[in-house]
């Protein structure tokens, strides 16, 4: 158990350096630099000459070659300095800082109404003896994946904040200003777990043991919870590690559309103007969440199946 | 400037215009009265105003703030030298009570009226005056907006405790124009003596009518009515302290989701909006507080130095084939007008030049012939075997208005000329200017209350983007930038209006304007004459 902590964590580190070291070339290979997006945004209100551009890029460093950028940042952000953002002069560590609370909120709210919810749906659509309601429930996931977040999150918008107005439209000043988004947030995540989840519940439901559970007399009610959620429920626990993954990309949308502050709205504004060292802090810190939520998955799996075991040669993945 | 986001922007245009759809349909039933400011009684002071913008620049510093989303919150926490009337765009006192221009437009005295402090309690003196602008070009490429102004400084020269000279190299008549902007707001010396960084995140003490009492990053700023006030522009209606307690600026990415809310009462103003947006704000009770941004209007300007563009001919059939009312109709806001001159009819010195600027194709038809340029099989024009095509470069920050692009395309292809449109992200914008490779570019628009904004884009002696043949209109532009008698000055400026427009180096299209839509609980909400607003006369019921 312990080789294989060591050997998780080296492999993190890995990821979180691969994943530093592509977004540094990927930032790099774009046409233009944050100077060139400074000089850019003042398009309407002034010119900048190719003098002044000179001057600036030596100003914040952008003259130096690659190699020596890299290392440098690379240097600083082992030390946990990741830099101060290009636009707005602020440390990147207080940007995300300042975004990252907002973000955990909203996916804190989304992740647990995605699994409710999108649990529920597979159970009753299994569950029922309904065919034709059991046909609408099965199909209700593929309807909400055809869903765009931000037409979810604009129709919410429209009919609970403009027409009937119980909810703000916007902010994250209170708790109400968090129903809406979280629920745009969960739709798209539920119909995956529902999607699995049925799958798999379906699947398991057909096992030999399940027979066996119900000749010895086994209610419906035992039978489902009691035997064939906890064997389906692990593909669906898989997914809730890309599911972190699928709402972090989606708090980008969610955030916008709400105009709420986090880590999808920096990613944003940061893509925009080239902030390099903002968008490198973001992506760092992703891979960072990615690889921790991935670990604790693996690290669940023998909780449910004591069949698994957390070896190193066994689960070398 | 609209501020665009390259990818997520174009998505969240088009999901704006379907709520804009969405909304059209089912709003239909709500209250229809026009949202006139009339019935307003007499203005009374208290509340707070609400409103919501659609971008934070990140950074609390007018001096290096550009983006007019965030400086409609920072304008009201600074105060300027001078201030200019936005109906007459005259220059009138504002923390200066008089000033002298030099003969030679290089030196300018400014008398300070005694008894301003900035918010922390520092008095706003000579000495102030000179920290600030000393310290305006090692603010670093957030100020390149006041930087430009402060072009050849020399210093500050503190005559007495309440009188500056400022000194420059060369001629700057633009300066006096300057020193009403934000960029050139003052600032205490104890926010000079920081870092341009420190500055920013902490935020500056300003000697405004109102001062910055919270912020949080990419959500919201708020501002507090300065107590003891007494120091405003002589543009303003109101003496003393402003009339609202305080102003919430609220960030609302989405410009249909800003439109419902003040539709829906949520907010109190909004700024950025949209042609789509316009049905929700007259139903939601709302009108569109509009002035068209000075300076150089939105066009279509040539590379003067390719081979195609070089013969004034094109350039001229390509302005006379462009129909300016069809495309303000079509894409702009409602009551956009066409650009009459290649300034904007706001901006001093502003000649009307609207009978050279006429939709005629059969005049563009007969210069391209004359040119040598004749009707091939596919209705693009060939001389000597080559098409007459020309690459227009469209930047992402031209936003929305791409599509206004396609239209002059088609116009254009009507006589003969095809246009090959190519879109780059803004962050090129620097190299490719460098290179030259275009025929045109699109946009080209300059916001700012002075007709130096033809020196600054049309001089060969700036960054000459569109790389023009200089002689005539550089000493026409050279002269205006000496001269500080205002008749003399207008009379040059308006020469290379004439000049510019007789020689199509650049085509007019549109005089842009910035639409903020305003409550009609809402009165005395006003634009400035560069583009922001003026919150100290404004007051709601």
């Amino acid at each position: 158990m312990r080789r294989y902590l060591l050997w998780r964590l080296a492999q993190a580190a890995g990821v979180l350096w691969a994943a530093y070291t592509l977004a540094f070339l990927l930032l790099d290979l774009l046409p233009g630099d944050p100077v060139a997006a400074m000089a850019g945004a003042g398009l309407n209100s002034t010119q900048v000459t190719p003098e002044r551009l000179a001057e600036l890029r030596a100003e914040y460093g952008f003259d130096r070659p690659l190699p020596v950028r890299y290392a440098a940042s690379l240097g600083d952000a082992l030390r946990g300095d990741f830099g101060t953002s290009v636009a707005t002069g602020r440390p990147v560590a207080d940007t995300l800082a300042d975004a990252l609370p907002p973000t955990l909120q909203l996916t804190a709210v989304a992740l647990p109404l995605a699994v409710l919810g999108g649990g529920a749906l597979a159970l009753a659509a299994t569950f029922t003896r309904h065919r034709k309601l059991r046909n609408l429930l099965l199909s209700l996931p593929s309807v909400g994946i055809s869903l765009p977040a931000f037409w979810v999150g604009l129709m919410l918008i429209q009919v609970l904040s403009f027409r009937v107005p119980l909810f703000p439209a916007f902010g994250n000043d209170t708790a109400a200003g968090l129903v809406l988004p979280a629920v745009t947030l969960a739709v798209p995540a539920a119909v995956l777990v529902a999607q699995v989840l049925s799958r798999s519940l379906l699947e398991v439901l057909d096992e030999p043991y399940v027979g066996t559970a119900r000749a010895k007399g086994a209610g419906r009610a035992r039978v489902w919870f009691r035997h064939a959620l906890r064997n389906a429920s692990l593909p669906a626990l898989t997914v809730v590690g890309v599911l972190a993954g699928q709402l972090t990309a989606n708090a980008v949308v969610v955030e916008n559309v709400f105009s709420r502050n986090g880590l999808g709205r920096i990613t944003t504004d940061a893509v925009t103007v080239q902030d390099i060292p903002v968008v490198q802090g973001v992506v760092v810190f992703g891979a960072l969440v990615f690889v921790l939520i991935n670990l604790l998955v693996d690290l669940a799996y023998p909780l449910l199946d004591r069949r698994i075991v957390t070896s190193v040669r066994r689960s070398p993945a | 400037m609209t501020k665009d986001r390259p990818s997520p922007g174009r998505s969240a245009s088009s999901l704006a215009l379907m709520l804009a759809l969405v909304t059209t349909s089912s709003a239909c039933g709500g209250a229809a009265s026009g949202g006139a400011d009339a019935g307003s009684g007499p203005p009374v002071s208290g509340g707070t105003l609400s409103f919501a913008v659609a971008t934070d620049a990140g950074c609390l510093d007018p001096q290096q703030v550009g983006s007019s989303d965030t400086l409609y919150a920072l304008r009201q926490t600074v105060d300027s030298l001078t201030d200019q009337d936005p109906a007459t765009g005259r220059i009138v006192p504002w923390l200066a009570r008089s000033w002298e221009v030099g003969d030679d437009a290089r030196s300018f005295t400014f008398h300070l009226r005694p008894g301003a402090t900035f918010s922390d309690g520092t008095p706003v003196d000579a000495a102030a005056v000179k920290k600030n602008f000393d310290a305006i070009p090692d603010l670093g490429g957030l100020a390149i907006l006041a930087q430009g102004y402060l072009d050849g400084y020399r210093g500050t020269r503190v005559v007495d405790e309440l009188t500056a000279e400022v000194v420059f190299d060369r001629p700057n008549a633009q300066f006096l124009q300057a020193t009403s902007t934000p960029g050139l707001g003052l600032v205490s010396p104890a926010d000079v003596a920081k870092s341009p960084e420190e500055r920013c995140a902490d935020g500056v003490h300003g000697s405004g009518p109102f001062t910055v009492s919270g912020y949080r990053q990419n959500q919201s700023l708020t501002l507090e009515r300065r107590a003891g006030y007494s120091w405003g522009s002589a543009a303003w209606k109101k003496k003393g302290a402003a009339y609202l307690d305080g102003v919430k600026f609220t960030v609302v990415a989405e410009s249909g989701v800003r439109a419902g809310s003040l539709g829906s009462g949520q907010v109190d103003a909004i700024g950025g909006v949209r042609r789509q947006d316009e049905g929700v704000l007259r139903r939601g009770n709302a009108r569109v507080v509009r002035r068209a941004n000075p300076g150089v209007v939105f066009n279509l300007g040539f590379n003067n130095g390719r081979p195609l563009t070089r013969d004034a001919r094109v350039r001229q059939a390509a302005q006379a084939a462009v129909d300016r009312a069809e495309i303000a109709a079509a894409v702009f806001p409602t009551g956009t007008r066409a650009a009459t001159s290649v300034l904007s009819r706001t901006t001093p010195g502003y000649t009307d030049l609207s009978a050279g600027l006429a939709h005629d194709p059969a005049r563009a038809a007969s210069l391209l012939t004359e040119a040598g340029w004749t009707e091939g099989g596919d209705g693009i024009r060939r001389k000597d075997g080559r098409k007459l095509s020309l690459t227009v470069v469209s930047f992402s920050n031209a936003g929305a208005y791409g599509s206004a692009l396609e239209l002059v395309q088609q116009q254009l292809k009507d006589v003969g000329i095809e246009l090959v449109i190519k879109q780059l992200q803004v962050t090129q914008f620097p190299e490719t200017i460098k290179t030259g490779d275009y025929d045109a570019l699109w946009g080209g628009d300059l916001t700012r209350a002075d007709p130096d904004a033809l020196r600054t884009l049309y001089s060969t002696h700036q960054v000459n983007s569109y790389r023009l043949p200089g002689g005539e209109l550089d000493t026409l532009l050279d002269r205006q930038a000496a001269t500080t008698d205002t008749a003399e000055r207008d009379e040059l400026v308006a020469r290379a209006q004439r000049l510019i427009v007789r020689q199509a180096y650049v085509v007019p299209i549109v005089d842009q304007e910035a639409l903020i839509g305003v409550s009609r609980h809402v009165h005395g909400l006003t634009p400035g004459a560069s583009g922001g607003i003026r919150l100290h006369d404004t007051w709601k019921r």
